[in-house]
């Protein structure tokens, strides 16, 4: 026997969570399977679909500076100028389009974005400003569109956010509006190494700060003295947990200003709020989940079709049987993509990678450059299903989605999450189908 | 027929040696009496094979180089995922977190011959850390080892922690006396005297209510009822009940009998020790590395059989599964490893469980609702949803999850009088989504979640094999 569904999923990431729901919503019965807690957790929270479609220059430290060719101010016009093997040319706008959607309506009220096809720039803690398509409802006070005085304000705690450089840094982009930056200690006793989690905690639960003041209430009487004209101030994505809004309307309260958050690099809390809404709206759609327990094998029939997939849980393999697979393990970073000698590999079916021969032409100098690795991932046929050297499908009822698909540059064009959202619905649904 | 041997007088572990036992010497009779019989049958007990000359070769934890922990601190890139995950860095501001007590403390030991840092003994062992993290470095295996190295080699024997620490890790052997006398124990260990006097003199908090124990364990009533029902070729499990479920919720192993002999199944009962995670958890490595020798050598005769083991508890299976192959190296210990599974799990693999419970009318059953709480060592192996999703399918009977909070008492952490606070400040979000869930009755397969959740809410907890007797062998539903 083994542990049945229609679709097995195999990735807990932003893809697998997609493929999951949009088979989930064909009706599907869905068992997810991820080797860790979700990468979500990790990531900044932002969804780009996608900022520069044909970017020159190999410097990282322009982008999002200059006019041409990017920032795009909608993603869906930049589409046509991808390569033709690009994730989005393959399936297509609408699917972009139905991807953003359906994340839309699992999020609900935690995220903005959604009225518009319009990228919105969200400025970075390193003072850049990100076209991104949904941010964090925490983050939409603090647009770089809007032209309010604005404060940003880093804890000494949490080094890897400089405030007043990353106002210096925005204020030479250009944005339209006064930007200051100051470092402030966080309230209250904590150890200088403390987990960002703990200070958050700290905020959410509005602890006692000594002196007879709380957390928060020591916060605003820190930061006022610098407030100036701002109307608005920044703090990196620390805010509280799942209370986010209620810590934000408080200090703005107490400031006379109104508090947003900035997207910080891991870990970060907006990313936990979306792995749990996301979560959430998989359980509401009856979507089984096992997390923690990676796929180590798998069987097939004679035609060539999955017929199980074994996990390791601690040592058993534990087979789990489905009509149809979604693959959403992630490209190189995720472990999607393994390197060996020969080249890189699909790593949990084995499916074909394609790659220069030369090891040499994998990459070219410069972090942004137009790496080929960067590129590596499955080759999907038009219904994703991950095909071999000879071009015909590698497992007859095997759909990729995310970061394991190749043919997307994704750090460099701002379209990680897009890609995940669009190849995510598709592969959920064509696996749904087969199911 | 497999089993004939009450374990309660034989689990002493400690009466081999040379230094006073922390259960049986001095210093324990003043906690109110409960260890004040001297276990003097002990030492003919299966678990100290080592110095008996058993045919199974631990090897040391410290000593050789299998426990280089080195290239697992070298994958850590510090993305402090583990920190973020970590219930005790939530709340405990002297805890530096998982990511300096795992990768950074490994590779400083390698570098410098430094001592272990004391904060170690601030970790609960929950293993959250170990699920979080992306780059699989071994964090939990890296804890025990270290923990074990520091009550080695720093810790006063004769402190006072030293002894509480032993006492709460060695539980089974308290439990296998007062066991005995359940009324009388449970009389002298619910009086507030007694436990303030604990609380005072060992450390340990006066304000948890002990455990109550069973009128009789579950080892005598299968004894008493002459062993399985149920004879098969090849169906066949050997149950891992572990202290808890034998000397207080006996009620959950009888369960797992009924159910497992309901779907046919032949139940073998091996003579066991305690799985040994509350000795993990204290640094207790070789009382576990006793206990574990017992387990596999038994659980691995029954393997050898045509048996898979199935614990009811899920630090059990955690430990059998994970700790075991990661810490010791007893023959057959990876095998063990291979064929233990949870007892919800087992059956889900192996048996259609969903039709049945979707045949039941649930409206006729006199079930409440539930609020679920998953274990951390059900979640580290992947179990956290399987309860819920599994009821799902029960009409009638709503199981709501609380949520991925830990309970905050991790076995023997929450019942130290200095981590009590901690422990109850974790619990809070569990305790909070419990009250706001509509189900008054709890549900969870680890007994100190049970007792932590009972603490917490006042509420009555079951185990999923409760219910799922209640469901499939208290009716007549086909299975
Ligand atoms: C630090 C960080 C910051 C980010 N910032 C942004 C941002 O600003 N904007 C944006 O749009 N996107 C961002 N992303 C990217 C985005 O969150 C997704 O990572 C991306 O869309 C790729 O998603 P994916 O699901 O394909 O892969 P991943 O997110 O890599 O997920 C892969 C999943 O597969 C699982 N897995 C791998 N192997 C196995 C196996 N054998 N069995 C079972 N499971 C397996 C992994 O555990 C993981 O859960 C960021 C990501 C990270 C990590
Ligand atoms: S085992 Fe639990 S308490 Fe210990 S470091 Fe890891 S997450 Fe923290
Ligand atoms: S989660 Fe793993 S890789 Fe990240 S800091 Fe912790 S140990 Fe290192």
């Amino acid at each position: 026997m083994a542990i049945e569904a229609d679709v097995v999923v195999v990735g807990g990431g932003l893809a697998g969570a997609t493929a999951a729901l949009s088979a989930a919503r064909d009706g599907a019965h869905v068992h997810l399977i991820s080797a860790n807690e979700s990468t979500l957790r990790q990531a900044s929270g932002l969804i780009d679909a996608l900022g520069y479609p044909n970017p020159d220059g190999d410097d990282a430290d322009d982008a999002g500076t200059d006019a041409a060719p990017g920032p795009l101010a909608d993603p869906f016009a930049g589409i046509d100028d991808l390569p033709a093997d690009h994730p989005y040319r393959i399936v297509g706008a609408d699917a972009l389009r139905a991807g953003l959607a359906l994340f839309d309506d699992a999020v609900g009220d935690l995220y903005r974005g959604g009225h518009t096809d319009r990228n919105a720039l969200v400025a970075t803690t390193s003072g850049r400003a990100k076209p991104t398509a949904r941010y964090p409802r925490s983050m939409a006070p603090g647009l770089v569109s809007d032209d309010r005085a604005t404060l940003l304000v880093g804890f000494e705690a949490a080094t890897d956010f400089d405030a007043p450089l990353a106002a210096d840094r925005l204020a030479a982009v250009g944005v339209p509006f006064d930007v200051d930056g100051v470092t402030v200690e966080f309230p209250g006793e904590y150890r200088a190494d403390a987990a960002v989690t703990r200070l958050a905690h700290a905020l959410e639960r509005d602890e006692d700060a000594g002196e007879g003041r709380t957390s928060r209430q020591r916060l605003a009487d820190r930061v006022r003295p610098h407030l100036g004209d701002a109307e608005r101030v920044g703090f990196p994505a620390m805010l509280g947990d799942s209370q986010v809004e209620a810590v934000r309307a408080d200090l703005s309260e107490r400031l006379g200003a109104e508090v947003f958050e900035i997207p910080t690099g891991p870990p970060s809390l907006p990313g936990i709020r979306l792995a749990d809404r996301l979560f959430d709206a998989l359980d509401e759609a009856g979507v089984s989940m096992t997390t923690g327990t990676p796929v180590v094998d798998h069987e097939t029939d004679g035609d060539g079709d999955i017929v199980r997939v074994y996990i390791d849980r601690n040592g058993a393999e534990i087979p789990y049987r489905a009509d149809a697979y979604v693959l959403a393990t992630g490209g190189l970073v995720g472990k999607g993509v393994d390197s060996d000698r020969d080249g890189p590999v699909e790593a949990v079916f084995g499916c074909h990678v394609p790659a220069p021969d030369d090891r040499m032409a994998w990459s070219e100098e410069g972090a942004f450059a137009d790496h080929a690795f960067a590129r590596f991932g499955v080759e999907p046929d038009d219904r994703l299903r991950p095909v071999g050297s000879d071009g015909s499908p590698e497992f007859g009822n095997l759909f990729a989605a995310g970061g394991v698909v190749g043919g997307a540059d994704v750090a460099r064009e701002k379209s990680a999450s897009g890609v995940s959202l669009a190849t995510g619905l598709v592969a959920g649904r064509s696996a749904a189908e087969e199911g | 027929m497999h089993d004939t041997h009450d374990t309660h007088g034989d689990c002493g572990c400690d009466g081999d040696e040379a230094e006073p036992s922390a259960a049986t010497g001095e210093g324990a009779v003043a906690d109110g009496g409960t260890a004040a019989a001297p276990d003097s049958d002990a030492a003919t007990d299966g678990g100290t094979a080592t110095e008996t000359g058993g045919d199974f070769e631990p090897v040391d934890v410290f000593e050789g180089s299998e426990m280089d922990l080195r290239p697992g601190a070298d994958s850590c890139y510090k993305c402090t995922s583990c920190d973020t995950s970590c219930p005790v860095a939530e709340v405990d501001d002297s805890f530096p977190g998982p990511k300096f007590q795992g990768p950074e403390q490994w590779r400083l030991k390698r570098k410098e011959d430094t001592e272990v840092d004391d904060s170690i003994t601030g970790c609960s062992n929950c293993m959250r850390c170990d699920s979080a993290c992306p780059s699989d470095v071994p964090l939990s295996q890296m804890h025990n080892t270290a923990r074990g190295e520091y009550v080695d080699n720093q810790m006063d024997k004769l402190s006072r922690e030293y002894l509480r620490n032993r006492i709460l890790a060695n539980y089974g052997t308290l439990a296998g006396i007062g066991s005995k006398v359940p009324r009388l124990t449970n009389a002298i260990m619910g009086n507030s005297l007694v436990q303030k006097v604990n609380e005072k003199l060992l450390g340990i908090t006066a304000e948890r209510d002990f455990p109550e124990f069973a009128d009789q364990t579950f080892r005598s009533w299968w004894k008493q009822r002459g062993g399985p029902k149920v004879e098969s070729e090849d169906k066949r499990i050997a149950y891992f009940h572990g202290d808890y479920a034998n000397y207080n919720t006996v009620e959950v192993a009888k369960a797992l009998v009924r159910v497992y002999e309901a779907f046919g199944y032949e139940i073998l009962v091996p003579d066991q020790r305690c799985s040994g995670t509350p000795m993990f958890a204290n640094g207790m490595l070789d009382d576990a590395r006793r206990s574990a020798a017992v387990n596999v050598e038994n659980l691995g005769d029954a393997v050898e059989q045509g048996y898979d083991v199935v614990a009811s508890c899920t630090s059990c299976s955690m430990a059998l599964r994970q700790e075991y192959p990661e810490l010791f190296d007893f023959e057959g210990t990876e095998r063990v490893a291979a064929n233990t599974y949870d007892a919800l799990e087992y059956l889900l693999i192996n048996e259609n469980v969903i039709d049945p419970i979707r045949a039941v009318d649930g409206d006729q059953l006199d079930l409440p609702d539930f609020a679920y709480h998953a274990p951390c060592h059900s979640r580290n192996q992947g179990l956290d949803r399987q309860a819920v999703e599994l009821f799902r399918h029960l009409d009638g009977v709503n199981v709501e999850d609380v949520g991925d909070s830990c309970s905050g008492i991790s076995g023997t952490y929450g019942w130290k009088e200095e981590k009590y606070d901690y422990s109850m400040e974790i619990g809070e979000e569990m305790f909070e989504h419990m009250e706001h869930a509509e189900g008054e009755t709890g549900m969870t397969e680890c007994p100190t979640c049970s007792m932590q959740m009972e603490h917490g809410t006042g509420y009555e907890i079951d185990h999923p094999l409760q219910v799922l007797e209640a469901a499939l062998v208290d009716t007549d539903v086909e299975i």
